[in-house]
């Protein structure tokens, strides 16, 4: 018998992210029908997680990554939870973000969604995307995919309107989809390869051949996770089912799940099948440039002020694929800097968008006029956020896509070149029209005065929220070289794993020799 | 041999819940997805080997079990992918009960609640 491996201390800092939102969310669970307690125990637990990922963080950024194995069981046979400079520095991102739309959330659900369970859900989703950013075995990067799930289906019903259920059912049964046939790829997978562990996958597959077998796995894996990443031709959910629930819901879900599908396509393709599988990388290529060119074009001619928004999350999801499309590490440094962007932009969108609803007469951009009198705040920051979505100079959203070109003239990739361009064009375009009739055109003189402060409700908070995100993206924009720096290094690390695969690998050499 | 009859079900399980997901009535949605999810354990089974009576037991002098064993994993993947899917087709089956109550159709083509309003201005398809 050998000793089990027992994991240094620094190795527990990878649990954290996790196991937090989990407690807080049992803990939530637990205090059931007290509205205020859970409010008060989802944004401990949020930024109790935001703090171990950043710990994380710091840690992995200067001794490399972390792995902790579950139950002490050593890779390949146990699962284990791999902090990489990609990993954690998108958990402390997604942690902070998902902090700013809880405290949001706080002026924008009243008691009865409370009551519903809206703090657990929200904190068991938070769990579920850290468990996928930070796990190392592919079958358990399903698992969090369904624990996702399960919490993003509690609260898009949560309310029960009829467009809720609408969009619920097209969200619920598409998603499912995609993640069986996420569980059909990892299936064949491991039939082909004997293991799960990702760093273990990536020296198995690379002895494969490269034939029809691993190419349909390849296309499988881009299927599914192309599904959940919302690209074309499989993004028609999205625009379906993310205008439908709450505002801070619609945030978290924009925020938070494209992003998780993107992470793992970067997962898959760069060290799951880190050459091979052509024809899949050749469909992403024009997936990726479809999505990002009819993404704008879907904001362009959207006349529902949250759905222009669901468009333009879609749109950014073509962007950041084409920058795994390209895969140089320019490429790669601009997907990875536009992912951190885009968790934050698109939760600032949305935020704004539920705050025009309550400032003006709902959502129809061509019924809504003069906000710009009633709301000056708000109509400064949506101004703000839509700039830094174009990539316009000063804000965040210009960097990557800086990168990307550069990186796309340097590959002669420029079909995707064109199509970045092209889109954040039409986004201009896009942004611009909303900007004018929602804040900027006179309000014709028969329509209702827009609510004043006081009536939009919980005011401070809502702005305060919003307000958080715009500096946000307005900060990186002007001193950009610390995403900069992290995405670099995230793009070579994941580039040549070899780092990764090692030290993933020797966790097993502390146990008995593998047979 | 067992793996090839195997393989034709499961091919005839995948063909059947294509059929039932490309239908318009939620039930048959529903159905569709419990059938692919079904399909899909199954293939997982048969990609660990069928082999009977010789459990994967390593014997006490050896590191390893004698080879030919079935591969015990992806039956326990399965049972993780079994309680998931249940948990999911239980709410797949609340929220088309609660779509039909509040939507009154279960013709997904008729579910358009969530989309724009088919205004004067923008015709849609199906109004022209």
């Amino acid at each position: 018998m050998s000793e089990p491996v027992i994991a240094d201390s620094a190795a527990w800092l990878v649990v954290w992210p996790v196991l937090l939102p989990i407690l807080a969310a049992s803990l939530a669970v637990a205090a059931w029908g007290h509205g205020r307690a859970q409010a008060l125990i989802g944004i401990l637990g949020v930024a109790a997680q935001f703090f171990s990922a950043v710990l994380l963080f710091a840690h992995v950024w200067s001794n490399g990554p972390v792995v902790m194995s579950m139950g002490g069981w050593p890779v390949p046979f146990g699962i284990a939870l791999v902090a990489d400079v990609f990993g954690a520095g998108l958990t402390v991102a997604a942690s902070l973000v998902a902090l700013v739309i809880i405290v949001y959330s706080l002026g924008d659900t009243s008691e009865q969604y409370r009551r519903a369970g809206f703090f657990p859900l929200v904190l068991a989703l938070i769990a579920g995307v850290a468990g996928a950013f930070l796990t190392g075995d592919i079958f358990n990067l399903y698992v969090w995919f369904e624990v996702t799930l399960i919490s993003s289906f509690g609260l898009i019903v949560l309310g029960g309107r009829r467009e809720q259920i609408d969009g619920a059912v097209k969200y619920a049964f598409l998603n499912l989809l995609a993640t069986t046939f996420l569980l059909i790829a990892i299936g064949l997978l491991y039939g082909m390869t004997g293991t799960l562990s990702m760093a273990d996958l990536s020296t198995k597959v690379a002895a494969l051949p490269n034939d029809a077998t691993l190419e349909t796995v390849a296309l499988l894996f881009l299927v599914s996770l192309g599904m959940k990443a919302a690209l074309f031709p499989l993004y028609f959910w999205l625009p379906a089912a993310y205008h439908t629930p709450l505002p801070a819901v619609s945030a978290i879900f924009a925020a938070l799940l494209t992003k998780v599908g993107v992470y793992s396509l970067v997962r898959v393709f760069l060290v799951v099948f880190p050459e091979g599988a052509d024809l899949a990388r050749e469909t992403m290529v024009w997936a990726a440039l479809a999505t990002m060119v009819l993404g704008a074009l879907g904001a362009l001619a959207e006349s529902d002020i949250r759905r222009f928004v669901s468009f333009t999350v879609v749109s950014g999801v073509g962007v950041m694929v084409a920058g795994l499309a390209i895969g140089t590490d320019k490429a790669l440094l601009g997907a990875i800097f536009y992912i951190v962007h885009s968790i934050i932009i698109s939760a600032a969108l949305f935020m704004a968008a539920g705050l025009v609803s309550r400032a003006g007469a709902g959502s129809d951009i061509e019924n809504l006029s003069g906000l710009y009198k009633g709301a000056p705040f708000l109509a400064v920051a949506f101004l703000l956020a839509g700039l830094s979505l174009i990539g316009i100079p000063p804000f965040a959203g210009f960097w990557p896509k800086v990168y990307l070109v550069q990186a796309g003239l340097e590959a002669g990739a420029y079909a995707l070149v064109a199509g970045v361009l092209t889109a954040g064009f039409l986004t201009m375009l896009a942004v611009g029209r909303t900007f004018a009739l929602v804040f900027w055109r006179a309000a014709p003189d028969d329509a209702p005065l827009p609510a004043s402060g006081a009536q939009q409700g919980g005011g401070l908070v809502l702005k305060g929220a919003l307000g958080a995100l715009t500096f946000l993206t307005i900060a990186l924009g002007l001193y950009p070289a610390p995403v900069v720096d992290v995405s670099t290094r995230a793009a070579s690390e994941l580039l040549s794993p070899q780092p990764y695969i090692d030290v993933v690998l020797g966790e097993a050499g502390n146990g008995e020799s593998r047979p | 041999m067992m793996e090839t009859a195997f393989a034709i079900v499961v091919g005839f399980l995948f063909a059947f819940s294509v059929y039932l997901l490309l239908s318009g009535s939620l039930i048959r949605l529903v159905l569709g997805i419990f059938v692919l999810g079904n399909a899909t354990h199954l293939l997982i089974f048969v990609a660990g080997r069928l082999t009977r009576e010789q459990p994967p037991l390593i014997p006490a002098a050896m590191k390893v079990a004698e080879p030919g064993f079935a591969n015990p994993l992806p039956q326990a993947l399965i049972l993780t992918a079994i309680v998931i899917s249940f948990s999911l087709f239980a709410f797949l089956l609340v929220l088309a009960y609660r779509a039909y109550q509040t939507l009154g159709t279960v013709d997904t083509d008729d579910m358009r609640d969530a989309e724009p309003a088919p205004g004067p201005a923008r015709l849609r398809g199906r109004d022209v």
